[in-house]
């Protein structure tokens, strides 16, 4: 079934598409806006108390001796354990996963036991009555350390001079090469070949609302409750199940209001496990809430790769080969349960994506280094693959002669051209690189822009424009992690229930994190039974309440969630209606639903409201037929399985100007077409490109952490590590070429990672583009005042 | 980042406030907020909080016969929104724009922003620059000091235990004076990268050393030469891109008509 089941409503009835496609506000913001949002810290439960964490102030050091003397005499102290008392609680995990051939990284316990392998490392657990004292205490902890060489740099690292973890042999956590064959011949043959080194700096995701967890133990029931800032409830439920041993039943967990996540809370923490362990441990609830200063310490970071790439070409502007070498430093563990290998094998595959050239060769390290740990955050690998190609594209295009534009033109594969298996070997469904490019060239005035460049630089005005072209993987299949053993799901459920006053309650496993999922799985409800939005109330969040499903991440929520609340909304309807035809004792065919009511397909006339119905089903089934049933409640669940990835498409353009005075960069404003299938809410999919185009010009330009030399975080706050600000954000101009995917009824693809991919190498194409009359070039991320000044040779 | 545990004192009058400034554990509070982030993160544990807000004594702009007095407590928001500012402070007007955001001018003060004495802060560089008096007192005397001698070093001033700065006075801008500020952040509200005060002759820098530096104004050239060798770097910018940007500042505030 596909795009022909669109419009919403019953075939034959009326052409709109009910709620899909428009701008509503959601459901939750005034909620959140007036300060009634219930996050995790929110909660008040009795006995609470509350964990706080002594971390290792080396890069790598091994624990001598750990003296609580002192601080358990403060005030308020329940208890403070070593990593041996939790792990009696808690057993250790290893991130790999079996599709990605070789990974390998260490056993990793929830607090480390007799060695920190990164600064901020826990080594001890510090419960008290609160907070405050629980801090008191921290400070009289006292260890004896001593000191191991740290591995700081990547090279370093690869060489193997110095290994991490002895038992591994090697720093090499995983391995990949990819090769079409025919790379060599493609380059002797080439006229043009072009070949850059790009550097991308270590950074992480900022949320709103930092880590938080409170785990309730109940040891009448061994049963545990975890409150939890998560994307990904039932993954956790079956973690904390496992490596507490718990069965999976008598674990819930409920995430309520989460405040932003971007990737940060998909994964394991340590500091969160034992959380979970001391709550089984003190038979009480236990919370732990991340400051700030931990969660640079601690949360994921992303990205830090190193790669060269080369580009061969004809005369004539035929891209005919990509090969690339990409070194990529992940800290001391993969992360459990997705592992950090996932975005250096997406670099892997993505690069190059949007072309259709056919030979390519890509080789991969991942390497462990003593700095925090990195794995998946919002865009995996994309950022990275997207610059790269777009990077080295312009830089074929300059030594050709040739407008980017153009020459993009005419690598980009042709919108006719799909089902396409490109070289890396992902196969798109449908994708349209050249309507989207022309509707950017539009959009932006691209001639105009270009005519005004070359005026204002004769007035010694460097202007630059940027283009990236992109695609993204999105609605991932089992192939991204069950495959791998991981107890991830790749599938979502939605149940709709019909209340006896004709309002619609969705239950769905897909969650809120601050994006709008629920409000789009409003309208989609709403368009699907025939309801008004009002009418409409979600729940996700709650393994309890909710089907099990996958949750937030991949860009899914849309596709695969929304997918299930539609197919599960159909179904309701259907079965409104037999109830409808029994009670008026019509046939089913000659009813509809529409505005809260049942009413006659061809002629709309109202024949029943929807409460009636529900008083009949629900109070009075008695005056139905003997043999009938009502079933009010629907349950319905949607994978992807057609296509490993839902792949979509997009060009974003970047309009900057250089100070080569300061090495400032002013952001003038901003493109980003997308086609991300059937759009549910233009205003929630705009607010998603806008946000991602933030953050990722957030990389190209301000955030980096960085690590001294001897492994210390040296700008772990929020006055040091620069996230972006609304005050030097361009305007972001959006829009959007609609091709659903044939796959779902829905058609929708993911959208929330569009905007991170694109803009890191848009902004980069454009500082280079304003530098071009200089002979200079920048290829380091973030784009830093001292690194242009560098590359201008001022400082 | 829970500060430790504290007492809190806010007096109604200044003897009062003196009387408990004698403990030599006790710390001025102002607008807080340099102070409250640095006790939630535990870099300064006072036994004692005095919460000078309450004192009318140190509020409010007035214009005197060669200068516009500031009271200590006036926060960024109400310089920023004074008429009388604007006409005879032109620099302060100017600079008082690139002080934090918002909602810290909202509650950040004047005297709070000297006393600390942050060597990329705005206000110390502008009261060297405008060659200004800062009034100080104690339990017994009041006492004036000219800016230049009032900042000693990183986060270090005349100041002494027991003593509140209650006002500052700029001398009002005569017909022709040039007032020129200027400064670098990566985003609007940073603390400066380098910045530049410049008032007639004296030009006055920024987070190029622990305390503002004075320029004398001579060629373009020679008060070029006049800067700092190896200022500190800071994380992103090393001692020679300072210099460099530094540099480029003395030049666009000599290029300002
Ligand atoms: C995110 C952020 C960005 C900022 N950016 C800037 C910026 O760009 N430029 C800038 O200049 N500032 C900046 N600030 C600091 C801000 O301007 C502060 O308000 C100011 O530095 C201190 O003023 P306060 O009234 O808050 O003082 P408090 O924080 O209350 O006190 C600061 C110090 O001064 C002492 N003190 C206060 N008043 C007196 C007094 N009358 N007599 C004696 N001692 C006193 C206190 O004991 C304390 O040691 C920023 C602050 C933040 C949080």
């Amino acid at each position: 079934m596909g795009r022909a089941e669109l419009p919403l409503h019953a075939p034959g009835t009326k052409l709109e598409r009910g709620y899909i496609g428009r701008s509503v506000p959601r459901p939750n913001a005034k909620r959140l806006l007036q300060g009634r949002g219930a996050y995790v810290d929110d909660l008040r439960l009795p006995r609470l108390a509350h964990v706080v964490f002594y971390r290792s102030p080396h890069a790598h050091a091994r624990i001598k001796k750990l003296q609580f003397e002192k601080s358990l005499k403060c005030e308020g102290v329940i208890g403070i354990f070593s990593g041996k008392d939790i792990s009696q609680y808690c057993t250790p995990w290893v991130g790999v996963l079996a599709h990605l051939k070789g990974i390998k990284s260490p056993p990793q316990h929830a607090v480390a036991i007799d060695r920190a392998c990164w600064q901020g490392e826990a080594v001890a657990a510090v419960v008290a009555e609160t907070r405050a004292q629980a801090e008191d205490a921290l400070g009289l902890i006292e260890v004896q350390w001593e000191e191991l060489p740290v591995v700081m740099d990547m090279e370093a690292s690869l060489s193997g001079k110095e290994v991490i973890h002895k038992e591994l042999g090697d720093n090499i956590c995983f391995a990949r090469a990819h090769d079409t064959g025919g790379v060599d011949e493609a380059f002797a043959r080439a006229d043009v070949v072009v070949e850059e080194t790009f550097e991308f700096g270590r950074h992480t995701g900022v949320c709103l609302e930092t880590r938080s967890i409170l785990a309730d133990y109940n040891a009448a029931e061994h049963s545990l409750t975890v409150y939890h800032s998560t994307q990904a409830p039932h993954m956790m439920q079956d973690i904390f199940s496992r490596h507490l041993d718990i069965p999976e039943a008598s674990v819930r967990v409920i995430a309520r209001d989460v405040g932003g996540s971007f990737g940060i809370k998909v994964h394991v923490y340590p500091d969160e496990m034992a959380t979970a362990a001391l709550s089984v441990m003190l038979r009480r609830p236990v919370k732990f809430v991340a400051d700030r200063l931990e969660s640079f310490a601690t949360d994921i970071h992303a990205r830090e790769h190193k790669v060269k790439i080369r580009l061969a070409a004809t005369r004539a502007g035929e891209i005919l080969a990509f090969d690339l070498d990409d070194l990529t430093a992940i800290g001391p563990y993969s992360v459990y349960p997705r592992t950090s290998g996932i975005e250096g094998n997406q670099v892997v595959n993505l690069t190059g994506g949007p072309y259709k050239h056919q030979k390519y060769r890509a080789k991969l390290n991942v390497v462990f280094t003593n700095k925090n740990v990195t794995c998946q955050y919002r865009a995996v690998g994309h950022p990275i693959a997207v610059a790269l190609t777009e990077g080295i594209v312009d830089k074929a295009a300059a030594k050709l002669g040739m407008d980017p534009a153009e020459f993009r033109r005419r690598n980009l594969i042709a919108d006719e051209a799909y089902p396409y298996t490109f070289p890396s070997g992902v196969k798109f469904e449908k994708l349209s690189h050249h309507k989207c490019l022309n509707l950017l060239l539009e959009k932006m005035h691209y001639q105009e822009l270009r005519q005004e460049q070359i005026q204002l630089r004769e007035k010694n005005i460097f202007r630059g424009i940027g283009l990236a072209a992109m695609i993204e993987v999105t609605n991932p299949s089992p192939a991204f992690y069950g495959v791998g053993g991981a107890r991830i799901s790749a599938q979502d459920g939605a149940t709709l229930r019909l209340e006896p006053t004709g309002m619609v309650t969705v239950m769905c496993s897909v969650t809120e994190q601050g994006q709008g999922t629920e409000g789009i799985f409003a309208q989609i409800a709403a368009s699907a039974v025939g309801v008004s939005l009002d009418k409409v109330r979600v729940i996700t969040g709650d393994t309890a309440t909710t089907p099990y499903g996958g949750g937030t991440w991949a860009s899914r929520g849309a596709g695969i969630g929304g997918e299930a609340v539609l197919q599960s909304g159909r179904a309701l309807r259907s079965n409104m209606l037999d109830i409808a035809a029994a009670i008026l004792q019509l046939d089913k065919n000659e009813l509809d639903i529409a505005d809260d009511s049942v009413v006659h397909r061809v002629t709309q006339e109202k024949k029943l409201p929807l409460e009636e119905l529900g008083r009949v089903a629900y109070f009075r089934p008695d005056t139905l037929p003997m043999d009938f049933q009502a079933e009010l409640t629907v349950t319905r669940h949607y994978t992807p399985r057609q296509y490993g990835f839902t792949f979509t498409n997009g060009i974003q353009a970047s309009l900057v100007e250089v100070d080569v005075d300061t090495g400032f960069v002013k952001l003038l404003k901003h493109w980003c077409v997308e086609d991300s299938g059937t759009v549910i809410n233009p205003m929630l999919v705009d607010e998603q490109l806008r946000g991602g185009v933030v953050q990722g010009i957030g990389a190209a330009l301000y955030e980096e952490c960085l690590y001294s030399p001897e492994g210390q975080l040296l700008n772990g706050n929020m006055a040091d590590y620069l996230v972006p600000m609304a005050a030097e954000m361009p305007d972001i101009v959006c829009a959007h070429v609609e091709t659903p995917t044939l796959q779902s009824q829905l058609g929708a693809k993911g959208v929330g990672e569009a905007g991170t991919a694109g803009a890191p190498g848009a902004v980069m194409n454009a500082i280079n583009d304003a530098l071009a009359p200089l002979n200079v070039r920048v290829t380091a991320m973030p784009f830093t005042p001292e690194r242009i000044l560098k590359a201008l040779a001022k400082v | 980042m829970k500060a430790a545990a504290f007492a809190y004192l806010k007096p109604a009058s200044l003897p009062e406030a003196f009387a408990a400034l004698v403990n030599p554990h006790a710390k001025v509070l102002a607008g807080g907020q340099s102070l409250i982030p640095a006790l939630n993160m535990r870099l300064s544990s006072p036994e004692l909080l005095v919460d000078i807000t309450g004192l009318p004594d140190l509020a409010g702009i007035s214009l005197q016969a060669h200068s516009i007095k500031i009271g200590a407590l006036t926060t960024h928001a109400q310089i920023e929104a004074c008429e009388l500012v604007r006409k005879h402070v032109p620099l302060l007007a100017q600079a008082v724009r690139h002080v934090a955001h918002a909602a810290i001018r909202n509650r950040g003060t004047i005297g709070g922003s000297l006393a600390l004495a942050d060597p990329a802060a705005e206000y110390p560089a502008c009261a060297v620059a405008l060659d200004s008096v800062l009034v100080i007192r104690n339990k017994a005397t009041e006492r004036r000091v000219k800016a230049e001698r009032f900042f000693k070093g990183l986060f270090e001033t005349d100041l002494k235990q027991g003593e509140l700065l209650v006002a500052v006075e700029f001398p009002l801008a005569k017909a022709g004076d040039k007032s020129v500020f200027l400064e670098l952040t990566r985003r609007h509200g940073d603390y400066a990268i380098v910045g530049l005060a410049a008032h007639n002759e004296r030009m006055v820098f920024l987070g190029l050393d622990s305390k503002p530096v004075l320029l004398q104004k001579k060629t373009l050239r020679q008060t070029k030469d006049q800067l700092p060798r190896n200022p500190p770097a800071d994380l992103y910018h090393s001692s020679a891109t300072k210099r460099h940007l530094a540099g480029v500042l003395l030049e666009r505030a000599w290029n300002t008509p």
